[in-house]
């Protein structure tokens, strides 16, 4: 009897260690973390909050690059373009496309001021490989503000790959931008038109 | 008659095509459009942007959130008619709650008391409606001093406008004023969301103009909108 009452302890505990390592590397679990330890930081840190852009920048690429996918958002976000592109233009687009992102992102962060969030939890079978994590940013006297991650599993963990800030998914947004210029100056055009606008942003950024 | 008319507006669509590489089949008047984004712009830069800065440059945040929460109360009872025509009578009734709670334990709309209680803010209007009834967005529209829109969304708005609650305060004075420090009040809890368009956009009319489909199509189907495809195109060797 003992011995059996043992034994279902040890199969119990067994059992559940893959799941417990499993929910460490969960998605939404990785959302939440990500974004807990990046608002703790920005609100402790000194030159984060004197407004040092650079040590922001810094902060993203440290903490939150390693979870986006860029190759497959800039691919998403040229749509057929993408296609017509050679694999040196392509590292051009991923590295030009990211370096904005970050910079937005860089923005969008420092405009943070104690919002609070709420992790919704995940819909979404153990098997799914493509999934939607969901997080509200809650402020008083308005509509919570709805952030969605579209993120992929894959051989390194799971990467973001799209976010949705109130229904307008950022890599759609840029679709037709990209076309549009693709199909006035081609994909140099386009590369050389993201590079200008890196530029201006850090020129500004400096200015201030 | 009607084939007629169809192979006229063709013509005159291919025409328009061939002057502007970028058409966009959504956006027919892009120049016109363009002409009026132009105008907002100014309008924002030299009125509407200073003086919702230095409202919330002078003005408490905790001011602030109370006219933010009187404004938002106001505009309830309404939601909550677009809700029941929508449909969504429970929605409706959570609206048309909020409304007698805030506007009484909350002290005339100033504190947000049914968001405590469990009752959501809804975001609502005939727009959306009209959107929910099956009507298409229609052409895209800019308005004079409000911004994207379209023919649909632009309609929804006068109507909005005609229903609008502070229509009832019979004093022009106070209604201006009362409408003055709406707008004021909007503009500057968007002054964040207005800088980032500028760095992230490549061309801002055309990242508003999609920003505006996309949000739109969202809040009609209040978040949940059918998933649309966004890897059609996407090569297969990079997933």
């Amino acid at each position: 009897m003992n011995m059996k009452k043992s034994l279902a302890i040890l199969i119990s505990l067994l059992l559940s260690l893959p799941l417990l390592a499993q929910d460490a590397g969960a998605p939404d679990v990785l959302v939440k973390n990500v974004t807990l330890e990046v608002v703790d930081i920005i609100a402790k840190d000194k030159d984060i909050r004197a407004g040092s852009r650079q040590k922001l920048i810094q902060l993203i690429e440290e903490k939150v690059l390693p979870h986006f996918n860029f190759a497959s958002m800039t691919a998403l976000a040229m749509g057929q373009g993408w296609n017509k592109a050679n694999p040196e233009q392509k590292k051009a687009l991923i590295e030009e496309f990211k370096t904005l992102l970050v910079r937005t992102y860089a923005s969008a962060l420092s405009a943070y001021s104690e919002q609070k969030f709420e992790f919704r939890p995940l819909r979404a079978k153990p098997t799914d490989t493509d999934v939607t994590v969901q997080v509200r940013v809650l402020q008083p006297g308005t509509q919570p503000v709805p952030i969605d991650y579209s993120m992929e599993k894959t051989a390194a963990g799971w990467k973001v790959y799209d976010v949705m800030v109130g229904g307008v998914s950022l890599v759609v947004n840029y679709r037709t931008e990209f076309a549009n210029s693709v199909r006035n100056a081609g994909i140099d055009g386009l590369i050389k038109e993201l590079q200008t606008k890196n530029r201006s942003l850090d020129a500004g950024a400096a200015k201030k | 008659m009607r084939r007629w008319l169809a192979a006229g507006f063709a013509v005159l669509a291919a025409g328009c095509a061939s002057a502007n590489v970028n058409v966009d089949p959504r956006d027919p008047w892009e120049g016109m459009n363009r002409g009026i984004y132009r105008f907002n712009e100014k309008l924002d830069d030299w009125i509407a942007r200073p003086v919702a800065t230095a409202y919330r440059d002078v003005v408490h945040a905790e001011i602030r959130l109370r006219v933010r929460n009187f404004f938002s109360n106001l505009a309830d009872p309404f939601i909550g008619v677009n809700n029941m025509l929508q449909g969504k009578f429970e929605d409706g009734i959570s609206d048309w709650a909020r409304f007698a709670f805030n506007s009484t334990i909350g002290l005339l709309g100033l504190h947000d008391v049914a968001s405590d209680m469990g009752y959501d803010k809804h975001n609502e209007d005939f727009g959306q409606t009209f959107g929910r009834w099956g009507v298409g967005f229609g052409p895209y529209l800019v308005l004079p001093a409000l911004g994207p829109s379209s023919v649909r969304d632009g309609t929804g708005t006068a109507v909005d406008w005609v229903t609008d609650p502070l229509n009832l305060v019979d004093s022009n004075t106070v209604h201006y004023s009362l409408v003055g420090v709406r707008v004021t009040q909007q503009r500057a809890d968007l002054l964040d969301a207005g800088r980032l368009l500028e760095e992230a956009a490549l061309d801002r009319y055309v990242f508003l103009r999609d920003a505006y489909f996309q949000r739109r199509r969202s809040l009609i189907y209040d978040g949940r909108p059918p998933r649309e495809e966004v890897n059609d195109s996407l090569d297969s060797t990079v997933k």
